[in-house]
């Protein structure tokens, strides 16, 4: 007999996510509530002049954003290890790389691209120029995706250990230093009101790179985490 | 014809050999039954036989070819119940049905209600999973496996926490694939009801040498 082809298997994955997360809304919450709230501590904490805002918003924005990226990555396979969703994902017979390709894309959706959305409010904050929105948007969206194929190797990575954590953060934090540098140099040429194409085409870069890399990676170290 | 065949197979923990130069042959219609002590190796020869761990030595054959091929057919035919039902707390039963059958093969909401009523979970399968008891949540994972098209269940310990009908139920819906040409091999300590030449027997010792 024939099963359903891969991209609906993937569909399924990304269906069953998303109807997880609205039986558990604070999960998906926490995370956004966090870059909220760190962001807005800068105009409290160090100055509430926006001119010395603005010089500082592009690498609180991208720092808040990846923190927050990495808060909500614990648990992106931790359960499905625990509950055996991992094990029937590789018993399955569909690709482990899709599926769980497909797991990364759903976190995506509950963080990354929420976050990227809440930016315009954080940037307000931050005395962010409206016109430099649409460049932060689209470097936000590339670099989110970045961070979410990125953690989706070392959620991989973690999954043998229990308290995996900080281990988590040690390993991904590194890895995700290209994108926080090119993505806050992108804010920051679109806040000067600058053409921000370099940084934006090499933020594409590290996430199509990713896009390539990561599932196989995640693939093969959530092989080596179920034995 | 054996379509399931294991030769030899080697498995460490460690320098403890927990699976010790293991070979059996099953043809279709046959149930293997695995038994043993706590700890003699029956989970991990599941887990060989899935796939989801690799022999130190041995082979697995499923219809004369090494399942070590990932993309295999072999994957497809086959379904593995673990010792915990694999299911989501947080959705209903019916829900889980539905993502576990819907990963492999299409199936319809009808579908769903008819296994969950073959395997007795239709009272409760609307309730989220978190809210029942073990052996309900057995039953419901019996209902995925009932939509599944595999020809072999892998099955570790299927009968725990089923009540008296439970466990029937579980041996009327094995004798029902094995007649249809399916296989199956079960970690369990209990006897299972299924008629004669169905079962084969596999006697693991927990204690190395």
């Amino acid at each position: 007999m024939s099963g359903p082809g891969v991209f609906r298997a993937a569909v399924w994955v990304v269906q069953r996510d998303l109807r997880l997360a609205t039986r558990r809304p604070a999960q998906v919450l926490q995370p956004l509530a966090f870059f909220a709230v760190v962001t807005l501590l800068f105009p409290l904490g160090y100055t509430p002049e926006l001119a010395k805002l603005r010089a500082i918003a592009p690498g609180v924005l991208w720092v808040a954003a990846l923190l927050a990226s990495m808060l909500a990555l614990e648990s992106l396979f931790r359960e499905d290890a625990d509950d055996g969703t991992l094990e029937q994902f590789v018993v399955s017979g569909q690709p482990l790389t899709i599926l769980l390709l497909a797991k990364t894309a759903t976190h995506w959706l509950l963080t990354g691209l929420p976050l990227t959305l809440m930016a315009p409010l954080v940037g307000g904050a931050l005395g962010v120029p409206f016109a430099a929105l649409g460049g932060i948007l689209s470097s936000l969206v590339l670099g989110t995706i970045s961070l979410s194929l990125i953690g989706a190797v070392g959620a991989g990575l973690t999954l043998a250990s229990r308290r995996g954590g900080v281990l988590l953060s040690l390993l991904t934090l590194p890895l995700a230093v290209p994108v926080l540098i090119f993505g806050a140099r992108a804010t920051e040429l679109a806040i000067a009101g600058d053409s921000l194409t370099a940084p934006l085409y090499l933020l594409g870069a590290v996430a199509v790179l990713g896009l390539t890399l990561a599932p196989l990676a995640a693939a093969a170290a959530v092989r080596i985490g179920l034995e | 014809m054996s379509e399931l065949t294991a030769e030899n197979i080697w498995f460490y923990r460690g320098d403890y050999p927990v699976l010790r130069a293991l070979s059996f042959a099953l043809r279709a219609g046959e149930c293997l039954q695995i038994r043993g002590p706590n700890g003699a190796g029956k989970t991990t020869l599941l887990r060989v036989l899935a796939g989801l761990l690799q022999a130190e030595e041995g082979v697995v054959r499923w219809r004369g070819e090494a399942i070590g091929g990932r993309e295999s057919g072999f994957l497809a035919s086959l379904a593995y119940l673990p010792h915990q039902p694999p299911l989501k707390a947080e959705l209903s039963g019916a829900e889980n049905v539905h993502f576990a059958v819907g990963l492999r093969r299409r199936c319809t909401a009808q579908q769903v209600r008819a296994a969950l009523q073959r395997v007795g979970a239709a009272a409760f399968a609307d309730r989220p999973v978190r809210s029942l008891s073990a052996g309900q949540r057995r039953r419901i994972a019996f209902a995925a496996l009932h939509l599944d098209p595999a020809r072999l269940w892998l099955l570790d310990e299927p009968t725990t926490n089923l009540d008296a009908e439970g466990q029937s139920m579980v041996s009327e819906l094995l004798e029902q694939h094995l007649a249809g040409g399916g296989l199956s091999v079960a970690a369990t300590h209990q006897a299972l009801a299924l008629s004669a030449g169905r079962l084969v027997a596999l006697e693991l010792s927990g204690v190395g040498e």
